[in-house]
């Protein structure tokens, strides 16, 4: 079998990116089942060749971009376990919530542009997932990180949604010159950019550590991992995801909350040799992982805001699989980067439902939906499940996998922060819940609908992903998925602990309990503790002041630096500049008077010579053509007669 | 039968001369009109000529396309600026007597170059027989890309004309 | 066939351009200047075709050329008469020495 049509599979989207944005006046309405359209084909394309790498083949090919000097610099596709796996995740959810969002998205007048800009996204995402090397990856990930800007910001009527933009765009650049910088670091360690050159390098240093410069490769890694902390949100790059949510849902749901930032975890996960081969960086991915998994869990608690909560969940969960990857545990993180692309889409999708259905967003306001919504409740609440780890469902299994890898590496701290955040997200999960569907309608204005079956569709079929996505990774098919992924590389393994997973499936039940308490029978308890803890209560309401120290430590200082320079701008720069003129002023009058007097007397004197000479020989132009066929003619005859005479 | 032969041969001496009287006068008559109808006839005449070099589709090709339709374009033409040129003007321009000094010289010249000159005249090109099969052969096979030319000029010379002779919006005298 | 000499033929087809060519020279009207310019062609149309009799072995030849110098003398013919429609026009005139612009 060959695999040479992936080509086509980044390519399709793009396509229809081009047809949207240039033809989108005409296409209106059938932009979007362009957009799915080809999403779907490049699903089509795409799943026999994850087929086959699941059945253990390898595909790969690349062709010569251009030279650096005498090394080539190679781009091409790299079809291996971890790329199947996120190839086959992001088709079929980019194309679920495509379809949802040509629902969600009816009767937007820039819904043609909308389109687009998915279409676009899911190119640069499939070609991200596909790509063999650091560049191509790294050009991919920044037009993911374009396509963000233009679709949180995509009603940019709002300031709130522009400066949101602005928010994400920036505060992910910080993290996207780390990684540029360190894969340039490690292209200068290396000199390749390959996945798969650097697998095998970094196999080989094993054995024999003298042959690689460690210093460098450190600081690549640790640059690199900056790109990771920028895209999937980590502590303290975590900001911008939360504002992000100005975005339209579906987007919430396709790009900030499945692909896009997992796209960072990714990133660790194709870099895991480097992140193995050097030492001292694991802690410091563990260390950010859980930090990040923690603060936003306790973040969660409080928010009111439906889609913000699930930002934070997002943000939590991200915090998640670097935990995970931090503890070598590859095979987790990237099970549980699959199974929460898909119930946290599902998560997003019904979020947008219930917006849809209600046109708030604050959750005080909501309440008794589940009658008025059966299907987004019901969905919604399955995926509540998984997320918070309540067997079977896939969440379960992956959640389980993560604390079975700190558990079996003796890393009990983490363990125990890790249990306290599953602990946290159970409650924060259902607390939304019990407080969206169940219970009373707090606020007789919401006249709540179930939306359409276009959009009820996606989340059925997202529902039953979550449902069973987990299974690949569970006991009953032996950790299959886990050891599939081991193909790349190899990294500890342990075994199943029944003590772990006790102990995740009781604190899943026991937040989940907590919630019911305080916010379906004891609904006093919930201002209580906010009373009783004044601090914890506020840090986490206010986001640990993340963003006010970042306004004051941050902007401010930047703000002020601009004044500065802009003050030294306009005194001794704009001085110089205007001394420069004067003096310029001078000598042009100087050369002025030359030009005058010397240079254009001298011309105007050819001048007037020529006009003197010619005004003799001009005569001969008459104007009549004939005058001219007439001397042509003679001339002719004249020339006939010589040559004759002559010859 | 020579004495019919020798008829023929005069007769062929008959329309020359008499296609040379027709150009005197395409090229004397005061009257553009009369001049076109001169034209014709000059080159229906010349038609003959080609039937008697046994030329015959030439020969048709010459009264469809000159005397059919570039006569009467030239006719069309007339008619649309004649009423301003009067009749009564000059048609010459000054410069005659010195074209026919010029011409003289010229006819002259070539006239003795062609009595001296031994013409390859061969017996077997005169006995080949050419037919309109051959004329149509050749021109799909060894003249092709000169056909196709042709073609391209053609409409190059349709759309140009169209173009040129179009009327532009405000006109503005020169 | 009727054989005549070839320099009669000859003869005969220069002096019909030799009179093409005065009208050429002479005539006043611009339309009288393409009529001449037409006489010119079809005089060299009969030289190429007596030629291509008398002395070539393959005489498709001279009447495939004489078939394109007719092609180009009606796309001349066309060509000319618009620009001289479109003179006409602009200057209300069809004299060749009254169009005279493009001297010193």
């Amino acid at each position: 079998m060959t695999s040479d049509q992936i080509i086509l599979v980044p390519l399709l989207p793009f396509l229809a990116f081009a047809a949207n944005i240039l033809a989108g006046r005409w296409l209106k309405n059938r932009a979007a089942w362009l957009s799915v359209a080809t999403s779907s084909v490049a699903c089509v394309i795409a799943l026999p060749i994850c087929w086959a790498v699941f059945q253990g083949a390898h595909f790969a090919h690349q062709g010569t971009w251009l030279m650096l000097g005498t090394v080539p610099l190679k781009f091409g596709y790299l079809m291996d376990p971890l790329s199947a796996t996120l190839l086959f995740m992001v088709t079929i959810v980019g194309t679920l919530i495509q379809i949802y969002a040509a629902g969600y998205m009816h009767g937007d007048p820039r819904y043609s542009r909308f389109f687009a800009y998915v279409s676009l996204f899911m190119s640069a995402m499939l070609t991200l997932v596909v790509s063999d090397n650091y560049l191509l990856f790294f050009m991919a990930w920044e037009i993911m990180g374009l396509c963000s800007y233009l679709l949180i910001g995509f009603y940019f009527e709002k300031d709130s949604a522009a400066n949101a933009s602005l928010k994400a765009f920036l505060t992910t650049r910080i993290g996207d010159v780390g990684f540029l910088l360190g894969f340039l670091t490690l292209f200068a360690a290396l000199g390749t950019l390959n996945f798969s050159e650097m697998n095998t390098l970094m196999a080989g240093a094993h054995g024999s550590h003298a042959t690689l410069n460690t210093g460098l490769l450190t600081l690549a890694a640790l640059l690199i991992f900056c790109g990771t902390i920028g895209k999937s949100a980590q502590f303290p790059l975590h900001v911008w995801l939360p504002d992000a949510m100005e975005g339209p849902t579906p987007v919430s749901a396709l790009i900030h909350a499945a692909t896009m930032v997992a796209a960072g975890v990714f990133l660790v996960a194709r870099s895991f040799t480097l992140f193995m081969a050097v030492p001292n960086i694991l802690p410091i991915v563990t260390a950010i992982g859980t930090i990040t998994a923690f603060m936003a869990a306790f973040i969660a608690l409080t928010q009111n805001d439906i889609k913000r909560i699930l930002a934070y969940s997002t943000i939590s969960q991200l915090g998640y699989m670097v935990t995970a990857m931090g503890l070598s545990g590859l095979g987790a993180g990237t099970f549980h980067l699959i199974t929460h692309a898909f119930f946290k889409a599902l998560l997003f999708l019904g979020a947008g439902s219930v917006i849809h259905g209600t046109h708030v967003q604050d959750i005080r306001e909501m309440g008794g939906l589940f009658k008025k919504m059966p299907h987004t409740a019901v969905t919604f609440i399955i995926a509540s499940l998984a997320l918070s780890g309540v067997p079977p469902l896939s969440g379960f299994w992956s959640k389980d996998e993560i604390l079975l890898s700190a558990f079996g590496a003796g890393n009990f701290l983490v363990f125990g922060i890790l249990l306290l955040t599953a602990l946290m997200t159970a409650f924060y999960m259902f607390r939304l819940i019990f407080l969206t569907f169940f219970g009373a309608a707090r606020n007789a204005k919401v006249h709540a609908h179930e939306s359409p079956a276009l959009m009820t569709g996606p989340l059925w079929c997202l529902a039953v992903g979550s449902i069973v996505i987990g299974i690949p990774g569970s006991p009953f098919m032996h950790h299959w998925f886990q050891k599939f992924i081991a193909h790349m590389v190899h990294y500890p393994e342990y075994e199943p602990s029944g003590l772990v997973m006790a102990c995740s499936i009781a604190v899943a039940i026991l937040g989940i309990t907590l919630a019911g308490v305080m916010y379906l029978k004891q609904k006093h308890w919930a201002a209580a503790v906010a009373k009783n803890f004044p601090l914890f209560y506020r840090l986490s309401f206010n986001k640990f002041y993340f963003d006010e120290f970042y306004a004051a430590y941050v902007v401010k200082p930047f703000n002020a630096l601009g004044h500065v320079l802009f003050g030294f701008d306009e005194t001794v720069i704009d001085g110089a500049v205007n001394g420069t003129g004067r003096n310029t002023l001078f000598l042009s009058e100087i050369k002025n008077w030359i030009d005058q007097y010397i240079v254009d007397g001298a011309v105007n004197f050819m001048g007037t010579a020529v006009y003197f000479l010619n005004s003799f020989v001009k005569r001969i132009q008459t104007g009549f053509v004939q005058n001219y066929l007439l001397i042509v003619f003679l001339v002719l005859v004249a020339f006939l007669i010589l040559e004759l005479k002559l010859a | 039968m020579p004495i019919l032969e020798i008829a023929a041969k005069f007769g062929t001496y008959a329309v020359m001369a008499v296609i040379l009287i027709f150009a005197l006068g395409v090229v004397t008559f005061r009257n553009l009109f009369h001049c076109a109808l001169c034209l014709a006839a000059a080159l229906i005449g010349t038609a003959v000529i080609y039937v008697v070099l046994q030329a015959e589709y030439l020969a048709a090709i010459q009264i469809l396309l000159y005397v059919g339709a570039v006569v009467t374009l030239i006719i069309f033409a007339i008619m649309l600026t004649e009423h301003l040129a009067g009749k009564t003007a000059r048609q010459n321009n000054s410069q005659s007597l010195l074209a026919i000094v010029g011409l003289l010289g010229f006819v002259t010249l070539l006239a003795t170059l062609i009595l001296k000159t031994p013409w390859p005249v061969t017996p077997t090109a005169l006995q080949a027989k050419n037919s309109v099969m051959g004329l149509g052969k050749a021109l799909m096979g060894t003249y092709v890309f000169p056909f196709e030319v042709i073609s391209i000029i053609l409409i190059a010379a349709l759309i140009g004309t169209v173009v040129i002779a179009k009327k532009d919006a405000p006109e503005e005298p020169l | 066939m009727i054989v005549l000499p070839l320099s009669h033929i000859l003869i005969f087809s220069l002096v019909l351009f030799a009179i093409g060519v005065y009208g050429a020279l002479v005539r006043r009207n611009i339309i009288g200047i393409l009529i001449s310019i037409e006489l010119m062609l079809n005089a060299a149309n009969i030289n190429l075709i007596a030629f291509s009799k008398y002395t070539s072995l393959s005489p498709e030849t001279g009447q495939i050329f004489a078939l394109f110098v007719i092609a180009i003398a009606a796309t001349a013919a066309a060509v000319g008469l618009a620009i001289v429609l479109a003179l006409y026009r602009v200057r209300k005139t069809v004299q060749a020495d009254e169009v005279n612009l493009l001297k010193w």
